[in-house]
């Protein structure tokens, strides 16, 4: 089958968007794919006058890219589309479980932001923050600018290390580091380090939220609770056609190139390291893929700082044993299945928790519960089968009349 | 201190082999490579069904439905059995008259089974597609998760398990990856389709099939439904089929089968058959490509020459028992085979004449 377009791009988040361009740019045939309605992916939800990403979306739209948006790239067949496959699959959140972390009115810190940014209404609302790393400050003052009451944002780091990441910011001015610069600013006491949340209460919602902080404990009314601890990239289409995948991020060599041959891979999929490096790998892949290598060379060093800057923000966020040690005894761990604390601790690799107690056999096949897994005990689903991404059943099926 | 019986592969039939064998107050050890009920156990629908191809078959089926009767009593939760019956569908009068020939079979030999008419068809299941025949009714099979089944068999029977490679199963010793030689009274092969990889000769071959999960849609089926052309299909010695059979799992899932492929030794996804095996069921459920997917993987069963398992000595390596080559009615079975072991080891009167099932007959010295 001859492939209509040169190179496949699947996301149309910052690194995604960045290849196409890129690529297009060099004169490729370039099909984007993504399975929202709009090109932005995660982070970037359709400001187009706002700086950066302003820029890449209009150049999206002014470029000759064929842009398939409500698309899911599910098994091999999106091999078929072009010659070579640039994956920009970008990352989740990463959920970790305490008592009451399933009551509705908790959600990701980056599912609150999508929300407020879509429309959702914070105004007069009492919110918590909990959890690490400067999307927390960058939605609390999201949050506090649509009118909501930012009771506290805790950050569960300790001041030591962040007095070190903060100190090696200077190298690395960005919107994030801004967002939460901005949000510092305007907190004041509302934010604590070495602070963390240990369980959400309520009947039917979050009424509060229970705090530990210097050794203190105590209950803040909340109605919402927003929990960031971190990103997964979501590996599982690149896993599905074979690219190798190491410590839960897809690998790749110097041209962003997987373990398969014509498949790239860039952004978050790669290893959490937030826009700036998801650009510069996007890029980096659409220019080894159009052959223009000494461009891509030029850069490499970019590419090094964003990836060292992603590592210290690795290292400042990691999560303290005890953030990974809240959940009880009948804590679920798997919201599909409903499976508790308890049936998941006694098992030694995912198979057989997997084939013991269905954990991972629901909705989200171990996205959300898989990425627990591997946070506390360090193994998870490890075999991959199509769809990547649920998907109705007419899409198993070639697009000809059923 | 060496075993009186040293069984290869924890899947439902070993599980349930190690579980007779211990009640006969035998030490058992069983050896497994990877998890409990890891391989076609975990792979296979989990529809417990009485089949009636032939006197041996429905005396297999027969019997293993009363024994895991006694069973599910006694499992946990997590097993999620549930009597939903199977509804075999008639799309034309020719199958309508299978449906008849099997109610009246099912009637002579004391089980339960109930005729449909299209309307009470369309009633008994709204997603069905207009146009059918009718059905058959047979209220007393089941589905249950069958690796949760082979788990509690290995922890109520006692035995030892030991988490192993086996490169040679011969007579009476085990030959471990690792070169060590593990010596027993007895040894069985239940290594399902790897059963000819650790004893060569025995004549089971791998026989793929493919399956398609669905998101929760409670009440969208009822019964495992089964279209009736299913047994011709399956039972086609040799090539590719594909057959409408679908399966309500209690939390509200769907499973969607069924595709055989002959001598596919791998476990990719074969998208000609995927599509194919959907296709088909699509026929039957109108409804069905609106669902969603979550995941699609394969299987491989253990298919022997004549379609009949393997149940019993093996001539050719004595001291060697085997239990394999159910192909897919390995989950069924699972429970009379066990006991036939068992009363073979044992030297007592049978559960039942199950002469059809022993090797010899493949053997030729």
């Amino acid at each position: 089958m001859s492939a209509p377009f040169d190179i496949t791009v699947v996301g149309a988040g910052p690194a995604g968007i960045a290849a196409a361009v890129t690529a297009v740019e060099s004169g490729a045939r370039v099909l984007l794919i993504d399975d929202n309605p709009r090109p932005g992916g995660q982070i970037w939800r359709g400001d187009w006058n706002s700086g950066r990403e302003g820029d890449w979306l209009n150049r999206l739209a002014a470029s000759h890219v064929q842009l398939e948006t409500s698309t899911a790239a599910i098994d091999e067949r999106i091999l078929d589309k072009g010659r070579k496959l640039i994956l920009a699959t970008g990352a989740r959140e990463l959920f970790l479980p305490f008592p009451g972390w399933t009551l509705p009115g908790v959600t990701g810190v980056g599912g609150l932001q999508a929300l407020i940014k879509g429309g959702f209404d914070v105004a007069n609302k009492r919110i918590v923050l909990a959890g690490s790393g400067p999307l927390l400050l960058a939605c609390a003052s999201l949050a506090r600018e649509k009118g909501a009451s930012v009771m506290l944002v805790a950050e569960q780091s300790d001041s030591a290390h962040l007095r070190g990441f903060t100190a090696s910011l200077w190298r690395h001015p960005g919107k994030l580091i801004e967002g939460a610069r901005l949000g510092l600013s305007l907190l004041g006491s509302a934010y604590k380090t070495n602070c963390w949340v240990e369980s959400a209460q309520g009947r039917e919602h979050v009424e509060s939220v229970q705090l530990r902080h210097a050794g203190r404990t105590w209950q803040e009314r909340s109605v919402l609770l927003a929990t960031g601890f971190g990103l997964v990239p979501n590996t599982e289409l690149a896993a599905l056609l074979g690219c190798h995948v190491e410590d839960g991020a897809v690998h790749v060599g110097d041209w962003q190139q997987t373990s398969r041959p014509s498949i790239y891979a860039a952004g978050e999929l790669t290893g959490i390291g937030g826009v700036d490096k998801s650009i510069v790998e996007g890029r980096i892949a659409a220019l080894a893929a159009t052959g223009r290598e000494a461009e891509a060379r030029t850069l490499f060093s970019d590419r090094t700082t964003w990836r060292e800057f992603a590592a210290g923000l690795l290292r400042t966020f990691a999560p303290r044993p005890e953030v990974l040690s809240l959940a009880a005894a009948n804590t679920p761990i798997c919201r599909c299945e409903d499976i508790p604390l308890s049936e998941v601790a006694a098992h030694g690799n995912w198979r057989d928790l997997k084939l013991a107690t269905r954990c991972g056999m629901g909705f989200c096949q171990g996205r959300i519960c898989g990425s627990i897994t591997r946070a506390l005990y360090g193994y998870g689903p490890n075999s991959p089968r199509p769809p990547a991404v649920p998907a109705p059943i007419q899409a198993l099926l070639e697009e000809r009349e059923l | 201190m060496k075993p009186d019986v040293l069984i290869v592969g924890a899947g439902i039939v070993g599980s349930a082999c190690a579980w007779e064998l211990s009640q006969l107050g035998l030490r058992v050890l069983v050896i497994e490579d990877e998890a409990v009920g890891g391989g076609a156990t975990a792979a296979g629908m989990g529809h417990l069904v009485v089949l009636d191809g032939s006197e041996a078959e429905f005396e297999l089926s027969a019997a293993s439905l009363r024994l895991w009767d006694q069973f599910v009593a006694r499992m946990p939760e997590g097993v999620e059995y549930s009597r939903c019956g199977t509804l075999w569908v008639a799309a034309d009068q020719e199958e309508m008259a299978e449906a008849q020939r099997k109610h009246n079979f099912c009637a002579a030999h004391g089980v339960r089974s109930e005729m449909l008419d299209p309307v009470q068809l369309a009633e008994t299941e709204p997603n069905l597609c207009p146009g059918l025949a009718g059905g058959l009714v047979l209220p007393d099979d089941g589905i249950l998760f069958a690796p949760v089944a082979a788990q509690w068999m290995i922890r109520d029977s006692k035995a030892e398990l030991l988490r192993a490679t086996v490169a040679r199963l011969e007579g009476r010793r085990a030959i471990l990856a690792d070169g060590t030689v593990i010596e027993a009274g007895i040894t069985v092969n239940a290594a399902g389709a790897r059963a000819p990889h650790i004893t060569p000769g025995i004549p089971v071959t791998p026989r793929k099939g493919q399956l398609v999960i669905t998101d929760r849609y409670p009440g969208f089926i009822r019964h495992e439904i089964v279209e009736l052309g299913y047994l011709k299909l399956a039972h086609a010695a040799s090539g590719e089929s594909v057959a409408f059979n679908v399966q309500p799992r209690k939390n509200g899932q769907v499973l969607v089968g069924s595709s055989r492929q002959h001598g596919v030794k791998t476990h990719e996804i074969d998208r000609h058959m995927l599509e194919r095996m959907l296709r088909r069921a699509i026929e039957y459920l109108p409804a069905l490509p609106q669902l969603a997917a979550i995941r699609c993987w394969t299987g491989l069963r253990p298919a022997t020459p004549d379609g009949r398992a393997l149940v019993g000595p093996w001539p050719a390596q004595p001291g060697m028992y085997l239990a394999t080559g159910h192909e897919g009615l390995g989950i069924t079975a699972a429970t009379a085979t066990g006991r036939l072991i068992a009363d073979y080891v044992a030297n007592r009167p049978p559960i039942f004449d199950a002469t059809a099932f022993l090797p010899e007959r493949c053997f030729h010295a």
